[in-house]
């Protein structure tokens, strides 16, 4: 019998993720976007410090959706707020999963660097 | 914003449908809100976006699907050997003959503008020979009179002897004309090349250092020039060395000397010795100078009818100085190539034929499940890439292992490198072969893949493209790999035939237990007979006291090693026609005809009574006795041959003097001590033969010694076993035979993989077939015959067209096989056979297989 899919990646196999990745699974993570949204939402959180242009946020996209990290969601908001072209992703458990460890791998990285006396102490 | 979508087709066409129409409203978006020159910042920023995103996207992909290959190939490791093995084979084959090829039949030569650059011969086909040397002033008259060239140079070897730190040494040297360099084309890469000075009686002797002899010898020191060498006993001055990979007119040529003619050697115009090489003048093609030197050879043909009657001009492209034989071999070699590298096509088509088959539900799976036709089709094209590029490698790295193997089909006569390097263009060439083969194979399933309607396709059994037609189209292939093999086979048969014929042929002497060495006497040292026989005796004398030894002799040059030497036979016969009466001179001591086992069938040996003031003797072969004196008694007759009338003595067996293949002129043995002083110095006998009980080649330290002691400035060289001389005839046939059946070797393993895979592949896809037919009374009898059907008719058919291909194959070469007929019975029948056993071989398996099907589970299953 053939297999399906792929063998399964566990979160670990995929990291470090790429800045890119990480914003926008953090931009997904609470409400469903689409791609114009989560340049906005990834440039208001950072203060306009990271912009994604549009060629990166897409390829990210389109990896993030092979690797299974987002999916795209049949539900829409509200028909005024619509533009039917647009497509919305939200995070997959998957991709909160791959999140979560990055984020984990993150701050041991952050505790390392602070009891060498790098990082500064927690005001 | 159409020329942004036009932009956009950079990517990847699955992020490109996926993502393309929002990727343009956001360039639209962000433009809308802006104005002015920020306008023009926003194209060429997304211009620049689009293509750094494209250019990851692609990397990403690939290295997505490499290691998706991986994982597959893990999975099934058989599939994935198989297309790198096949791959490999095929690509390894091919690449390392054809730039064997290449290198020995297109590749220019390392001269200028080497497309300007003929060979010149007199020519002498009614005597046989087309390809003649030319006397000093036949050169000179077709230098002065032709009009088509610019420059022509003469020139002839000449090995000198050279004391050394390490003992003395013997050179291999070239004495040429000053123009020899310009004609060429080629400068000194230190100091000077010759000057037309040089050629003068009066000047200094000078010498041109090869690269290899300046670095062996002196130790790449720029301090060489202006040194002075003692070179046979004369003085020479080094004055330049030559650039490395110059070798010119031989392979082993070490030092360049000035050629001079003295005046004896220009008033006979049958003293033929000196080659010439010149350069086309401009515009003129090789027709025109052969029409040049046609007339310029008529009109001293008639000037100097005794000398060069019926003698005209030979052109060849400089290029072309190769024999015809090894020209074929090399051919037939990149025919077999060629066959093998088809047959590796055919085995990698079906291989990913029926990968594709074998695929289909699963690709059906995931394209159910939302993959996209094109993503597929991209993973199946870069599986197979990715695939055949290995096999890509592992095949370059099999043609650099096979190419020195294979050098010994490389022609001596021409003067390029022996052993051509594994180069670049060789590697790319190997490369382009593997991904070729990768994307011309992965592209018909990958197409397939990408234009499956998404759906249905899931039904249990469907299949999304037609199994049968694709058997069909591997049975198709199969086939033609058999018929292919059987080219091989037959070919290899006839040449093997052809080798073994060639080994049996009788040289006529017994080369088993015979030791030679040379030992070049230098002139004037040695230019009396007295002096010479001094060191002959002293030498013998020595060397017939050690143990095992039997006989030792004196000749002027071995059998095969020089084929040439031969002189008119005058006052003979007057009915043996003129263009027959010539016989191959050597000068010998007594005992040659023991110590070479050659049999005395009447008479006697020449001996050492045989004097200066005694009659001139010879001692003739039995051809010779045959054609001047057929049904008479030779004995007692005289005949006239190298300038002097000579009676027979005795009669000796025939000897293949110019090798096996060839046809030899009769011989005539003189005694070297009737040799005149300084007179043909070119027969001054040189080649030292020994014949011993014990195992000739432990004898060489004392032999040396020998001649150490005899003489200690004289050099010993071409340390040799007559067996290796003999043995050398049948080398470039041995390796081509050699290279032959490892091709035919490689064809049969994959014409075997080819029918077993493909009757593995039906049997399994008919299991269920077979379940019903045994479910209905089919015995497992009938099964079996069923898979050998199948296998018969691809056998069959494939035998059937490769006997015709390989008759009309073998036509072509059939100047090669030694009188073996193109259509040798024998041969076609064991490749016949060997075919049929490749299919029964590849059918064992797959029928053991079918014969255990169980009818119930085979239906349970469907």
């Amino acid at each position: 019998m053939a297999t399906v899919t792929t063998d399964d990646p566990t979160p670990e196999t995929l990291l470090p993720l790429p800045p890119a990745t990480l914003h926008i699974l953090l931009a997904v993570a609470d409400v469903d976007r689409h791609g114009y949204a989560i340049i906005q939402e990834v440039a208001a959180r950072t203060g306009g410090e990271v912009r994604l242009s549009a060629g990166t946020l897409y390829r990210s996209i389109q990896r993030m959706v092979e690797l299974d990290l987002i999916e795209e969601t049949d539900q829409r908001p509200a028909a005024g707020d619509d533009d039917e072209r647009r497509r919305y992703y939200r995070i997959t458990p998957f991709g909160r999963d791959v999140a979560c460890a990055e984020v984990e791998r993150l701050q041991s990285l952050v505790n390392l660097a602070r009891t060498c006396g790098l990082a500064p102490r927690r005001v | 914003m159409w020329a942004y979508r036009l932009l956009l087709h950079l990517y990847p066409a699955p992020l490109r449908d996926a993502h393309g129409d929002e990727l343009v409203a956001l360039l639209r978006h962000d433009l809308a809100q802006a104005s002015g020159p920020r306008r023009v910042w926003i194209v060429l920023a997304a211009i620049v976006d689009a293509v750094k995103n494209a250019f990851l996207a692609h990397v990403e992909m690939t290295g997505h699907d490499v290691a998706d290959t991986w994982r597959t190939a893990r999975r099934s490791p058989g599939y994935a050997w198989g297309v790198v093995l096949v791959t490999a084979l095929g690509v390894g084959a091919a690449t390392a003959s054809f730039s064997l090829a290449d290198h020995v039949l297109v590749r220019p030569l390392p001269f200028a503008e080497p497309d300007r650059l003929v060979k010149l011969w007199q020519d002498q086909s009614s005597r046989g020979y087309s390809r003649m040397e030319l006397s000093p002033a036949n050169y000179d008259d077709w230098k002065r009179q032709s009009r088509s060239f610019t420059s022509m140079a003469s020139f002839s070897t000449q090995s000198v002897n050279v004391i050394t730190a390490s003992g003395p040494q013997r050179l291999s040297g070239a004495v040429v004309n000053a123009s020899l360099f310009d004609t060429l084309g080629v400068g000194a890469a230190m100091g000077r090349t010759l000057l037309a000075d040089d050629d003068r009686d009066a000047a200094t002797p000078v010498a041109v250092l090869s690269d290899h002899l300046w670095r062996a010898s002196f130790g790449a020191s720029p301090d060489v020039l202006g040194t002075t060498l003692s070179l046979s006993g004369t003085a020479y001055v080094v004055v330049g060395v030559m650039p490395p990979g110059f070798e010119y007119p031989t392979r082993t040529v070490d030092l360049w000397m000035p050629l001079r003619v003295t005046p004896a050697d220009y008033a006979d115009r049958t003293n033929v010795y000196l080659q010439v090489v010149a350069r086309l003048a401009p515009g003129v093609t090789i027709e025109q100078a052969r029409a040049d030197l046609g007339a310029v050879a008529a009109g001293l043909a008639r000037a100097y009818p005794k000398e060069n009657d019926r003698t005209g001009a030979t052109v060849i492209w400089l290029r072309d100085e190769v024999t015809r034989q090894s020209r074929t071999m090399l051919l037939a070699l990149v025919g077999a190539s060629a066959a093998v590298l088809l047959i590796a096509c055919a085995n990698l088509a079906s291989l990913l034929l029926a990968r594709a088959v074998a695929r289909q539900r699963e690709l059906a799976v995931r394209l159910a499940m939302g993959a996209r036709p094109r993503r597929l089709a991209r993973q199946v094209l870069t599986e197979s890439v990715t695939l055949s590029t290995f096999g890509g490698a592992a095949g370059a790295a099999l043609a650099i292992w096979i190419v020195p193997v294979a050098a010994a089909l490389v022609p001596t006569t021409l003067p390029i490198a022996e052993a051509p390097a594994a180069d670049l263009r060789m590697l790319g060439l190997a490369l382009l072969a593997a991904i070729g083969t990768g994307v011309g194979f992965g592209l018909v399933p990958a197409w397939r893949v990408a234009r499956t309607p998404t759906g249905g396709e899931l039904r249990h059994g469907a299949r999304v493209f037609g199994a049968r037609s694709t058997e069909r189209l591997r049975g198709l292939f199969v086939a033609g790999e058999v018929a292919v093999a059987m080219v091989l086979l037959v070919t290899v048969g006839l040449f093997l035939k052809a080798l073994w014929q060639v080994r049996d042929i009788e040289p006529g002497f017994e080369p088993a237990g015979v030791l030679t060495v040379r030992t070049t006497l230098p002139l004037p040292k040695y230019e009396t007979v007295a002096s010479r026989e001094q060191f002959y005796r002293r030498v013998m004398d020595d060397i017939r006291a050690l143990p095992g030894v039997e006989r030792v002799a004196y000749t002027s040059f071995l059998p095969m090693v020089m084929g040439g030497g031969i002189w008119p036979v005058l006052d003979g016969r007057t009915t043996v026609p003129e263009d027959a009466r010539f016989a191959s001179v050597r000068f010998v001591t007594p005992g040659y005809f023991e110590a070479m086992r050659i049999p005395q069938v009447r008479g006697r040996d020449v001996a050492d009574t045989d004097r200066q003031d005694t009659q001139a003797v010879a001692v003739v072969s039995r051809s010779f006795a045959d054609l001047y004196w057929p049904n008479e008694d030779p004995l007692g007759r005289s005949f006239t041959i190298a300038l002097q009338p000579r009676v027979v003595v005795g009669v000796v067996g025939d000897v293949k003097v110019r090798g096996l293949e060839r046809v030899s002129e009769p011989q005539v043995y003189m005694p070297a001590t009737q040799m005149r002083d300084g007179g043909l110095v070119f027969y001054v006998p040189q080649d030292l033969v020994v014949r011993v009980a014990t195992a000739p080649a432990t004898l060489v330290p004392a032999v040396r010694a020998a001649v150490q002691k005899a003489d200690p400035e004289q050099p010993m060289s071409d340390v040799r076993l007559m067996t290796d001389v003999v043995d050398r005839q049948t080398a470039s046939r041995s390796t081509q035979v050699s290279a032959l059946l490892a091709f035919a070797g490689v064809a049969v393993v994959l014409a075997f993989l080819g029918i077993h895979s493909l009757l593995a592949y039906v049997v399994a896809a008919r299991t269920q077939e077979i379940g019903v037919r045994m479910a209905l009374g089919a015995t497992r009898t009938g099964v079996l015959a069923l898979v050998w059907k199948r296998s018969a008719q691809l056998t069959l058919a494939g035998a059937v067209v490769g006997l015709g291909a390989a008759w009309a194959a073998s036509r072509s070469f059939q100047a090669l096989l030694a009188g073996i007929s193109a259509a040798d019975v024998t041969t076609y029948g064991v490749a016949a056979a060997l075919a049929v056993s490749i299919g029964f071989a590849g059918s064992l398996v797959p029928a053991w297989r079918a014969m255990r099907v169980d009818p119930v589970a085979a239906m349970r299953d469907e």
